[in-house]
């Protein structure tokens, strides 16, 4: 089976302090970490599993610039056999819609009989592979925590609906999944597998390589635009804390006795 | 000369049947035996390589103190003692039993230099050995069978109680040394009766009791005994001989060659492979243990070289709080899979994974790689570079728990396992209370003699942060020029080594390793022994470093740091840490300087110094999920509450962090607390009075200054 794993590298949220800059636009990305989105590690490790059960190849794309080759590289690490960089200047300030109509015309000039992408990204849209899937007029099903393969035409997933439930439902391939973590427990990438592909190539496609309308990507074409950044005001009755840990937890725990919450 | 020429005669002529039987048994016993080693040592051949050629008069001296001279065994009193009297009696019944041997087929054999007083001499002794080691052997069979110590047992989930097979090979020795007590009782007593002068004044002893039943024997119902004892001596001995390659009593032919060959420099940790330089890693094609024969053929030995004895497990923190990890079974499950794939007939090896088989990745992931299994084995059998090498192997093939891949990718991309900035590594000197006392220099641009090597735990988390700041107002205190790297200081790497992912270590190393030199300073300090043991033992070319409690303990001998009286009724006890104590043996510096404290109570835990029990493990071992039954730390709270304790002086950050979790795991709080000894040691140091004349301007100036 061949699998296509869309990627996107992100701050690490466990291991940044996310703040905003001074115009408010943007967050402060100085001294940020950034690795591969989560969810999306998750998808890499459910496609090597599936290939590890059925055969076949998996490939990692990201649409991003040349600092997005280490999270390719790392998902190479795990496991994955190709690394696929998209990346034009004119995709710059693309939105969710343009992403999925670069990656559209990435999918079309392979054959893929799954493509996976983590459930969201850091932004939280979770827009990618919904319209990917329309795009490709393919079928989509979303927070896939099991995936399993019936005769290499269709799969039988299972999705968390409501209330902790799961759905089990049969989707025929190609198609679209997005992938929640816990789905799996993801391998570990040590230094020496990412050392050891240090130096495989990694294939570069840009704007004419795939054949768009350079209009019909990057900012221009963007429906929807950001305008602005903010954190939250302090709202009725919040109590922000300052202290250290222990003072905070007794704190914590004194409200909630003086609220009647502990008996 | 002629008496011992008729004895030999009359020896000669009961024994003249068996010549034919005699010799065959020789043959068989003496080919089967070199058949059987040479098949055990198969998988030594194909195992990877392991540079124990070196230091020969060293290792010999550890032969003398550790083989020959027992060194371990009196740890444990009762089976200790048994053990150094049988040994003993196996050492010094060596010659005579090759003598036995030959006697069978040529009767006037006498070995060299045995002729004459010494002969008589050694003769008498033996007797008494062969006794001794009867008479242990019954008392060991009785203590299996009745008395059944707790660490013998085997639990269901390793297999099968090994309680027979112990009780066989004993009483097979009890039949060896009554086969050959028989034999000469029975030489002696046809001598006496042919009216030669019997040299036997052994006394009391086991021969000397046969003796006197034969001596009314007719001359040839003794020929007879003398013709049985020499045939169940023989047949004895060589059924021992080629069973015990199967089995626990391996070491008694193995022994010797593991402890000649055992680790001199225990806490330097095995490289990835001996044969593989650092600067070459990266053309390996695979790292650690994988499979059987990824062991070096050191480890092979030490797993023929297990007695069973249970020291390890019975000293193992991890398998004491429940953990799926027995350091015992480590190493005999390895011997059961060599045994079974490498039979003595057929095919050998299957070059199938080990965990996942034999082990299961919990039980490699369980070890806090404390030591306390490697104090206590008599026979000096590693641990750790087994446990890492397995580590290496699990890391290598991604198998990491969940729980180590966030810490060790943070430690990766930030420098310390919390994935916290590196700029706020030195956050905790800028605390407004303490900058007042005293102020601490980074050494980006200041120069020092010395380095205070913080380490990630004491920069980063809250609680840990007094143990830094008393560490710094100590070394302040004694007038130390000192500073700290602050941002450019990385993880020591101590457990991402231990957890077996070395390129990541390597990467921490270097780059504290550079930050270090070219600081210029003399010396290091540390107040984590997790952090000094890597500096010291798998850092190179970096200055000297010391614990904080070593330096304490030298500024009282020298008069420099005084202590206040300490107040209240409270009664102390001194947790030593692994990683100060049994892997650097500095165990009196802490507890020179607790006792340097006027009124301080100071009691001892059943288990301290080289048999400390282990807080639960640092490092990455904080975030590790293990599967227990109880907490590792809680066990030691308790202790320190039995000892009649209610503060534990610890010397350790993470033994702070896990002690203080236990001492609430265990309901104890409010009755026992916990404290680091610098903490201790600057909350009761004599400040100088200000003299009349020195202002506090000028006092703090001489802080900031680090004088």
């Amino acid at each position: 089976m061949e699998i296509l794993v869309c990627v996107k590298r992100v701050p690490d949220t466990s291991e940044n302090e996310i703040q905003l800059n001074a115009a408010g636009s943007d967050i402060e990305r100085d001294e940020l970490v950034y690795s591969i989105n989560e969810p999306d590690n998750y998808a890499v490790e459910e496609a090597l599993q599936i290939v590890g059960r059925v055969g076949g190849k998996v490939t990692v794309v990201t649409v991003g610039n040349e600092d997005d080759e280490e999270v390719l590289r790392r998902e190479m690490a795990m496991g994955a056999n190709h690394g696929v960089l998209i990346s034009d200047d004119t995709f710059a300030g693309s939105d969710g819609r343009g992403i999925a109509a670069i990656l559209k015309r990435f999918v079309e000039q392979g054959s893929y009989d799954l493509i996976l992408t983590g459930v969201q990204a850091e932004a939280g849209a979770a827009e990618v592979g919904g319209m990917l899937a329309a795009m490709l007029d393919y079928p989509f099903a979303s927070l896939v925590s099991a995936i399993e393969v019936i005769d290499g035409k269709k799969l039988k997933i299972s999705r968390e609906i409501e209330g902790g439930n799961k759905e089990i439902s049969e989707i025929d391939l190609p198609c679209v999944l997005s992938i929640q973590t816990g789905i799996n427990d993801p391998r570990y990438v040590g230094m020496r597998g990412i050392r050891a592909v240090a130096s495989v190539p990694i294939a570069t496609y840009g704007v004419s390589d795939l054949g768009l309308d350079p209009n019909s990507v990057g900012a221009k074409a963007a429906k929807v635009q950001r305008i602005d950044y903010f954190v939250p005001t302090v709202g009725k009755g919040a109590e922000i804390l300052e202290g250290s840990r222990e003072e905070n937890i007794d704190k914590v725990l004194e409200l909630v006795a003086a609220k009647g919450g502990l008996k | 000369m002629v008496a011992s020429t008729q004895a030999a005669a009359q020896l000669g002529s009961w024994l003249a049947p068996g010549y034919a039987l005699f010799l065959c048994i020789h043959f068989l016993g003496v080919g089967s035996f070199a058949y059987i080693v040479m098949r055990r040592m198969v998988p030594l051949v194909r195992a990877q390589s392991d540079l124990r050629f070196d230091h020969p008069l060293e290792r010999l001296g550890r032969v003398g103190k550790f083989w020959l001279g027992q060194w371990k065994h009196p740890r444990y009193k009762v089976a200790g003692t048994v053990h150094i009297l049988f040994f003993a009696g196996f050492i010094l019944l060596a010659m005579r039993a090759f003598t036995v041997l030959i006697l069978g087929t040529s009767p006037d054999f006498v070995m060299p230099g045995m002729r004459g007083e010494l002969g008589h001499v050694y003769e008498v002794v033996t007797d008494y050995a062969a006794t001794v080691v009867f008479l242990c052997m019954i008392f060991a069979i009785v203590r299996r069978v009745v008395f059944k110590p707790a660490r013998y047992e085997v639990p269901s989930k390793f297999g099968k109680a090994h309680k027979a097979d112990a009780v066989f090979l004993l009483a097979l020795i009890a039949i060896l040394m009554l086969a050959d007590s028989l034999f000469e009782a029975a030489k002696a007593a046809g001598q006496m009766q042919a009216g030669q002068i019997a040299h036997f004044s052994a006394a009391y002893s086991l021969p000397w009791l046969l003796k006197t039943v034969f001596v009314s024997a007719s001359l040839s119902s003794i020929g007879q005994f003398c013709f049985a004892g020499y045939l169940l001596h023989e047949i004895t001995f060589y059924f021992l001989l080629c069973y015990r390659p199967f089995g626990i009593q391996f070491h008694v032919e193995t022994s010797l060659f593991n402890v000649y060959f055992s680790k001199l420099d225990r806490e330097v940790l095995k490289p990835v492979r001996w044969d593989v330089s650092e600067e070459n890693l990266d053309q390996l094609t695979s790292f650690g243990v994988k499979t059987f024969e990824d062991f070096t053929w050191k480890h092979m030995l030490d797993f023929y070289s297990c007695a069973d004895c249970g020291r390890c497990s019975d000293n193992c923190p991890a398998n004491a709080a429940g953990r799926p990890l027995s350091p015992r079974f480590l190493t005999i499950k390895a011997r059961d899979y060599a045994f079974q794939h490498y039979p003595m007939f057929g095919p050998t090896g299957n070059g199938k994974a080990l965990v996942g088989g034999i082990y299961s990745e919990d039980e490699i992931w369980s070890c806090t790689t404390c030591g306390a299994c490697e104090e206590e084995c008599p026979l000096l059998i590693e641990y750790i570079d087994k446990i890492v090498d397995l580590r290496r192997g699990l890391v290598d093939e991604g198998r990491v728990p969940q729980s180590l891949q966030k810490p060790l990718k943070a430690l990766e991309s930030r420098g310390n396992p919390y994935g916290k900035m590196e700029k706020k590594r030195s956050d905790w000197i800028n605390a407004k209370d303490f900058q007042q006392t005293c102020r601490v220099k980074t050494l980006d641009k200041n120069g020092a003699d010395t380095l205070y090597f913080v380490d990630s735990i004491t920069s980063y988390d809250e609680r840990m942060h007094s143990i830094g700041r008393a560490t710094a107002k100590i070394l302040d205190h004694i007038g130390e020029n000192f500073g700290i790297l602050g941002a450019a200081e990385k993880d020591s790497g101590h457990e991402v080594r231990r957890f077996g992912e070395e390129l990541l270590f390597i990467s921490l190393r270097d780059q504290n390793a550079e930050a270090i030199r070219a600081s210029g300073v003399q010396k290091i300090v540390t107040a984590d022994p997790h952090a000094l043991n890597a500096l010291k033992h798998d850092y190179k070319n970096v200055p000297p470093v010391e614990h904080i409690s070593q330096v304490v303990a030298r500024g009282v001998k020298a008069g420099k740091v005084k202590f206040n009286p300490i107040e209240g009724d409270k009664v102390y006890t001194y947790h030593d840490p692994c990683y100060l104590g049994r892997h650097n043996q500095i165990y009196d510096d802490p507890r020179e300087v607790l006792d340097a404290i006027p009124g301080l109570r100071r009691v001892e835990m059943k288990r301290s110094r080289d048999r400390s029990f282990c807080c639960g493990g640092g490092g990455l071992m904080l975030f590790y999920e293990p599967k227990e039954e109880e907490r590792i730390g809680v066990k030691r709270v308790r202790m320190a509450a039995e000892a009649g304790a209610n503060v534990i002086v610890t010397a350790c950050p993470f033994c702070m962090a896990n002690i203080e979790d236990a001492i609430k795991v265990a309901g104890l709080e409010g009755k026992m607390t916990a404290i680091d000894i610098a903490e201790l040691a600057e909350q009761q140091m004599v400040r100088e009075i200000p003299p009349q004349t020195k202002s506090t301007f000028e006092m703090q100036a001489e802080c900031v200054a680090g004088r």
